[in-house]
């Protein structure tokens, strides 16, 4: 007796909001990019119930593609984080605010 | 019902994980935890019939994406995070966001059970062999893996340009180098025959 899909969405769900509140509430710049690797994993187990809950393979397909953007992602961005602790020797977001006033 | 008794276990293993990364403010701790997500990720995925996918995961998420982020804080030796000192209202607004999004959840959950047709199509047959998706890869969906190798490039391409200090020289080419020594070798030829 397997769980419906909705059991599926709403962990999915709940996962997105936890990562979601966690990038808000971070000041680490690495903790929020950790929060929004969370976020993308939220949705990738949403692609994946969907996938068999139709018998269509498209959703894993996609997984893979959402799975390689964070993998991009991810090298950029640490990239910009080492160049941004280069100059200020700090990871705090509240302290990059050059460009306010 | 070992799926289901499956599915609660990993699903509460995921949701701890998942709110002990947002909890700890030692970044090292929320990396650690939000490899335990991962990992109760691909357990999910495996009893979703995806066997692919949750290999794939382990793999990218777990072995690759976690362990240059633990380099990089480790790399940039960083602290705890001090204690806040925003202002309250914002806090008020992201706890807002996020009861905001878990009472949408709720109401997914609610709207999706009342659809008739909520059962898997096909129990006993798995779209996720890795025969398939390969498969699928390369004839059905050749153009996004294509603009995703592109996007690879990219993203190298980027990194090395990021991290480039400005005060290194130009790289000049070796061929330069080789025209400039013949052109002085020839120069010293007929001077020498001159003579």
């Amino acid at each position: 007796m397997e769980p419906s899909l909705a059991s599926y969405l709403a962990l999915s769900g709940i996962l997105f909001a936890i990562g979601a509140t966690g990038v808000i509430f971070k000041r680490n710049a690495i903790g929020m990019f950790m929060c929004i690797e969370l976020m993308l994993n939220a949705v990738n187990l949403t692609f994946v119930a969907f996938s068999r809950y139709y018998g269509d393979v498209t959703g894993q397909l996609f997984v893979f593609m959402v799975m390689s953007v964070a993998a991009a992602e991810e090298a950029v961005g640490l990239g910009i984080i080492i160049a941004f602790f280069r100059n200020r020797m700090s990871v705090d977001v509240d302290d990059a605010s050059i460009l306010k006033n | 019902m070992a799926t289901t008794v499956l599915f609660f276990i990993f699903a509460g293993l995921a949701i701890g994980c998942a709110l002990s990364t947002v909890y700890h403010r030692n970044p090292l701790y929320g990396a650690v935890s939000l490899v335990g997500v991962f990992v109760s990720l691909s357990c999910i995925y495996v009893t979703l019939a995806a066997p692919f996918i949750a290999a794939v995961q382990i793999l990218i998420y777990a072995g690759a994406i976690m362990v240059l982020v633990i380099f990089v804080i480790m790399l940039l030796n960083l602290d705890e995070e001090k204690p806040y000192r925003r202002l309250n209202y914002l806090y008020a607004l992201g706890g807002f966001l996020g009861i905001v999004l878990l009472a949408q959840t709720f109401f997914v959950f609610v709207a999706v059970n009342k659809t008739p047709k909520k059962t898997i199509v096909n129990p006993d047959e798995t779209v996720g062999k890795t025969l398939s998706i390969g498969a699928n890869m390369y004839t059905e969906y050749l153009l996004p893996v294509e603009i995703v190798g592109v996007l690879l490039l990219m993203a190298i391409i980027g990194g090395v340009i990021l991290v480039r200090r400005l005060s290194q020289p130009e790289l000049k080419l070796v061929v330069d180098n080789e025209l400039e020594l013949r052109n002085e070798a020839d120069e010293k030829d007929d001077y020498r025959i001159a003579l």
